[in-house]
């Protein structure tokens, strides 16, 4: 069963960042005391972590979902109304008048579910024609009400790249991170996407799903993985898609919670921490992404934005964007980021080692 | 309580060979660990294998551990299932194919 409500308005102590910190680092819930992830990059020079420069611009135009979702690090919902305002949407786009960036990757939250969604694509689009503008979506949303129907045409015409959670391929697994009735209509939803072209070889349009574990254990190999997505999902579903991301869930907001009720919590650290990869910390995506909140605020990836860790530099705002004091900011870690840095590593494309 | 078996043990299952042996317990490793590796069949193949024989064997320790192992590799409820339908009908199998020896020996006794 699926909560209804966020953690926020169950007013959880989980809702509250600070205290997520305390649990991240308690050594009672952890039964003894792990090694500093900071320390981990100490011993391969690392540390402190530098950008490597600022490519990818990954906005959060708001909390506001559809969806609950058990593992949701947003800890978004129908009750999550902090939403980016298009004052806000126009600083960002004044930010790409002045400096070039390879993609924007829109998050949210539904990011279609601010009413500002398709005016503010079509504004970047006039100030870049170039730029990869990728939309996390959903899939339900695209099924939520008469207004959304027409997504697909929309991100066709914008030449969008469409990024989709589908954690497995059976209804079961999924509806259980999820919610009920999410399988089928996420189903509906690929195949609507394909109809225009999405996923299909030649159109140009790409539709990549992203694969994470529904419960407390990390992802196997994406290779080995997305043969097997594409397997069950084309036959028995006629669904085509690009690639399938593998991210492995951070133990923040929703998926903390769910890892201490479960009692999977202590044990899951210790995966991630017997599972450090080196390599993979050398390409962790907070070194050449920044992460911008609905509010305007920069962090350094959208996880410590919902830790409520901003950058470590005097421009912490959007309005205020400074590129060279931002690249040459030290990058903010805790014990969550074992998560981007277990196995082949994790990020918001999937594999990084 | 003390219990013969600990789900922490699993973990210390690659350091037997400080206890002594290493070199053996080294040979052992490496040939697991090729073994499991993708090659004609599929790791995610060799890990519903491993699963059904951890349940034919009844060990702990690999239930546990390819319970995790198929589960992260994308396996299904229903193909883990299956192995494990397989494991047992093997092991029911194995019993009652040996009644063609008792059959043979009946009639041997019997009028």
């Amino acid at each position: 069963m699926n909560p209804v409500k966020s953690l926020k308005a169950q007013k959880s102590q989980l809702g509250e960042s600070a205290f997520q910190l305390k649990v991240l680092n308690d050594e009672e819930l952890l039964g003894r005391q792990l090694p500093l992830f900071k320390e981990k990059l100490n011993a391969i020079g690392l540390y402190p972590l530098k950008p490597t420069k600022i490519d990818i611009f990954q906005i959060n135009v708001g909390k506001m979902c559809n969806q609950v979702c058990k593992h949701c690090h947003v800890d978004a919902g129908p009750d999550r109304k902090e939403i980016m305002t298009q004052e806000t949407m126009q600083h960002c786009i004044d930010v790409f008048k002045k400096h070039k960036f390879s993609t924007l990757d829109l998050t949210g939250g539904a990011p279609e579910m601010n009413p500002n969604f398709r005016w503010f694509i079509e504004e970047v689009r006039k100030v870049d024609a170039e730029i990869k503008i990728i939309v996390r979506c959903n899939l339900t949303i695209i099924l939520a009400n008469k207004k959304y129907h027409d997504l697909p045409e929309f991100f066709k015409k914008h030449n969008i790249e469409v990024v989709s959670s589908l954690p497995f391929y059976t209804a079961t697994r999924t509806d259980s991170q999820r919610g009920d009735g999410v399988f089928e209509d996420s189903i509906k939803a690929l195949q609507m996407l394909n109809a225009v072209g999405y996923g299909i070889e030649g159109s140009g349009l790409t539709l990549n799903l992203v694969y994470n574990p529904a419960g407390a254990f990390l992802p196997a190999g994406q290779a080995g993985l997305e043969k097997e997505f594409k397997r069950v999902l084309r036959s028995k579903h006629n669904i085509e898609f690009n690639s399938l991301f593998c991210i492995t869930n951070i133990p923040i907001s929703r998926y903390l919670d769910y890892l201490i009720v479960s009692g999977n919590y202590a044990a899951y650290m210790e995966k991630l921490v017997a599972a450090y990869n080196p390599v993979a910390a050398e390409s962790v995506m907070c070194r050449n992404t920044l992460s911008i909140s609905w509010d305007g605020y920069l962090y350094d990836c959208d996880f410590n934005q919902m830790l409520e860790l901003k950058v470590a530099a005097k421009a912490k705002h959007i309005s205020e964007f400074d590129y060279e004091e931002l690249v040459n900011r030290p990058i903010i870690v805790n014990q969550h980021c074992y998560g981007c840095t277990a196995g082949a590593g994790s990020s918001c494309g999937g594999e990084v080692a | 309580m003390k219990t013969y078996y600990n789900p922490e043990d699993l973990a210390k299952f690659g350091k037997i060979g400080e206890f002594g042996a290493n070199n053996l317990a080294k040979k052992f490793f490496d040939y697991y660990g090729e073994t499991f590796k993708d090659g004609a069949l599929s790791e995610r193949e060799k890990s519903l294998i491993a699963l059904a024989v951890a349940h034919a064997l009844q060990c702990p320790y690999c239930i546990d551990a390819y319970t995790s192992d198929t589960i992260a590799k994308g396996c299904s409820e229903d193909e883990m299932m299956e192995a494990v339908h397989v494991a047992a009908s093997m092991a029911a199998g194995v019993k009652l194919v040996h009644s063609v020896q008792m059959i043979n020996k009946a009639k041997e006794l019997i009028m």
